[in-house]
């Protein structure tokens, strides 16, 4: 594009047209009456400018790449393709297969409620039953005894584990951490999660993993507690989705961000909103100042001289 | 009943106003709407937040997850502390660059505005609770016991105890509530200082000369900056409302992991590479305070013919580079203390500091 521009216009551009505008143009420049010296001192102060920014970007770049860890490449996530794109809510909904058939058995989800479900994932009666399936803690009854009973849509999702210790003892000392917010909690976000989820190779030579412990490059030095857990068909997705090991990954992801984002659609929302509104109010407002302020801007202001003192 | 009248109208609609302040003059009045916002929006969140190390992580939670609009009012309220701080910088800077501060009780009421604003960020950066609010408030408190002989006391008894703990965040809560009103008050004080002769103006000139009235003219280019303000911050708050977010903010607060890159909000940044900066702990505090305080110093060392900068080319070039200083210092904040960030913060310590010494010699040079 730009050699063509170049080959097609090149000559025109370098030659100035003699027309009288680019003439008037040049004598507006303040640079004209500048000295050499300060011509010359303005040029070093722009190329050091240059020169110090290009080092800054150079700087920023290298030293990123000389951490221990492998940093994820980005992903087109579904809520951030586009200005106002939202969830894909079908990918959040075998998300939540996933995390049910898989996460659940060390994970914690504790601060997602069934009744989040309804309308996003989930009809009510499907809800309904999902939480059902759950047997909650409850009490104390009249007798002062807890007891279990089927959990309903107001209950929270279970914990797998009845405390962190517990956690610690089943998983090898690794703690297992709650996933509602964990796309928020970890720098890189979804991108982290879904190559964490998918990155599981054997150790390079050189680098050796202690028992229980498993190689990832991209978790912060590379020896994670976490097994491999998503592999292709691990699970059989309601709505005939293959499941492949990468789209079990996006799936689960796609649910974690909603989990900590259940507003983010909401949001989209009042954005188209709230730009649409402001919009006309700058544009209103901007008019409004321009109408007011025309007639100080248009004014003219003479200088009076006072009258020739009278001769004696 | 007329008094207040009178005061609304010499405040509001008759103040005679320099007929050329530019766009760099908006900021004060956006200043007052972002104080508004943060106490409409702090007043809902603290309807439902609870101060207690066991629940305010999840009192927290509770507001984004179930309050009506709670996620709203909690994302405005974070990201308007920094917006409120992107245009203290600003006005600040406005001030520095036109000669603003040859008004001396206007500039002195400003920058304790300004300390009193930091310090209320700082005590709410903590009320979340999370890994980096428990952490910052640990790093922070932890610089006064740099003070000698009295040092330690004090950090206890900030504290309420032996770290940073329950007492701790009840009165840094209590504080929290409390400070913006004393900033109310203060701002009103820098509004009555800066109405005893006016604003200044671009061209520095004696602001006698050619005043129009504050409404209409400067109530509705204030009402454009409003609506400009307001279509940034609504977007940045409904499209990325956790973009200066830390994600160690997102795990609640355990004194038993330390994150390994501590860091405070990016408006801190500056003045935490200026004290990284200094390899001796007391030295590097005064440093950090000297960054703020310093700048009390300009009414009493710059005595230009001219007020504006914008008269002078060398003075246009040392404030841009006192300009980007500030912004590579940001930069500097949030990277990890290794080589080559160290001295790259060293020497910009230096700049930033140099030019408020540089500046007052500056009058012999274009005199």
């Amino acid at each position: 594009m730009a050699a063509s521009l170049g080959r097609l216009y090149g000559n025109r551009l370098l030659k100035l047209k003699p027309s009288s505008i680019p003439k008037q143009i040049c004598l507006y420049s303040t640079a004209q009456p500048w000295t050499k010296g300060r011509k010359a001192m303005l040029t070093s102060l722009g190329v050091l400018t240059g020169g110090a920014g290009v080092l800054l970007y150079a700087l920023e770049n290298s030293v990123k790449a000389g951490d221990l860890e492998l940093h994820p490449p980005k992903y087109p996530w579904d809520v951030t393709s586009g200005l106002f794109s939202t969830f894909d809510h079908a990918s959040v909904r075998r998300g939540y297969e996933v995390y049910k058939n898989v996460c659940a058995a060390c994970h914690s989800l504790q601060f997602v409620a069934y009744r989040e479900l309804v309308g996003q994932t989930h009809t009510e009666e499907e809800a309904k039953a999902e939480a059902e399936e759950a047997m909650i803690e409850d009490g104390p009854d009249a007798e002062g005894k807890y007891f279990k009973r089927p959990g309903k849509l107001s209950d929270y999702i279970p914990k797998p584990y009845p405390n962190e210790e517990a956690a610690r003892a089943a998983n090898n000392g690794a703690y297992p951490p709650d996933l509602t917010y964990i796309t928020m909690a970890r720098h890189g976000g979804q991108d982290y999660i879904f190559s964490i989820l998918t990155g599981y190779c054997d150790a390079p030579a050189g680098v050796t993993v202690q028992e229980g412990q498993h190689y990832n490059p991209y978790f912060p030095g590379g020896a994670i507690g976490m097994a491999q857990a998503l592999y292709n068909e691990i699970i059989e997705y309601s709505d005939g989705t293959p499941a492949t090991q990468s789209q079990l990954a996006k799936d689960v992801t796609n649910f974690l961000h909603w989990t900590g984002n259940p507003d983010h659609d909401t949001r989209m929302l009042y954005l188209l909103k709230s730009m649409i509104i402001m919009s006309v109010l700058v544009g209103w407002s901007f008019y409004w100042k321009r109408f007011k302020w025309s007639n100080l801007k248009t004014r003219k202001i003479f200088f009076k001289p006072p009258p020739p003192p009278p001769k004696v | 009943m007329k008094k207040n009248f009178k005061i609304i109208n010499n405040f509001l609609i008759n103040l005679p106003t320099p007929s050329n302040i530019s766009y760099w003059w908006n900021f004060g009045s956006i200043l007052g709407v972002c104080l508004l916002i943060q106490l409409i929006s702090g007043i809902f969140l603290s309807m439902h937040y609870t101060p207690s190390i066991n629940n305010a992580f999840y009192s927290l939670i509770h507001i984004t997850r179930d309050v009506n609009f709670g996620w709203m009012t909690r994302v405005i309220h974070a990201n308007g502390a920094s917006m409120f701080f992107f245009f203290m910088f600003i006005h600040t800077g406005r001030g520095i660059y036109y000669g603003s501060f040859l008004k001396k009780k206007v500039w002195i009421s400003g920058t304790l505005i300004m300390l009193t604003l930091m310090a209320t960020a700082f005590l709410g950066y903590v009320l979340p609770w999370g890994q980096m609010s428990f952490w910052g408030a640990t790093v922070i408190t932890n610089l006064l016991s740099a003070i000698p002989y009295l040092g330690n006391t004090l950090v206890s008894w900030i504290w309420g105890g032996f770290s940073v703990e329950n007492p701790t965040l009840n009165r840094f809560f209590s504080f929290h509530f409390i400070l913006p009103f004393i900033l109310c008050l203060m701002i009103m004080f820098h509004l009555i200082f800066l109405h005893e002769k006016g604003s200044s103006n671009p061209l520095g000139l004696k602001n006698k000369i050619d005043k129009i009235s504050f409404h209409p003219y400067f109530t509705i280019k204030d009402l454009y900056g409003f609506m400009l303000v307001f279509i940034m911050f609504l977007f940045i708050n409904f499209k990325t409302p956790f973009l200066l977010n830390d994600p160690e903010n997102f795990t609640p607060a355990n004194p038993m992991v330390t994150p390994p890159h501590i860091q405070p909000e990016w408006y801190f940044l500056f003045a935490y590479a200026i004290l990284r900066s200094i390899p001796n702990k007391l030295g590097g505090v005064l440093a950090l305070f000297m960054s703020i305080i310093i700048i009390l110093t300009l009414p009493f060392t710059m005595n230009l013919k001219f007020k504006s900068s914008s008269m002078y080319l060398v003075k246009k070039i040392l404030f841009l580079i006192f300009c980007s200083t500030f912004m590579l210092l940001t930069w500097i904040g949030a990277k990890p203390v290794e080589p080559p960030f160290i001295l790259i913060g060293q020497i910009l310590t230096v700049i930033y500091f140099s030019y408020f010494l540089v500046n007052p010699f500056l009058y012999k040079i274009t005199k």
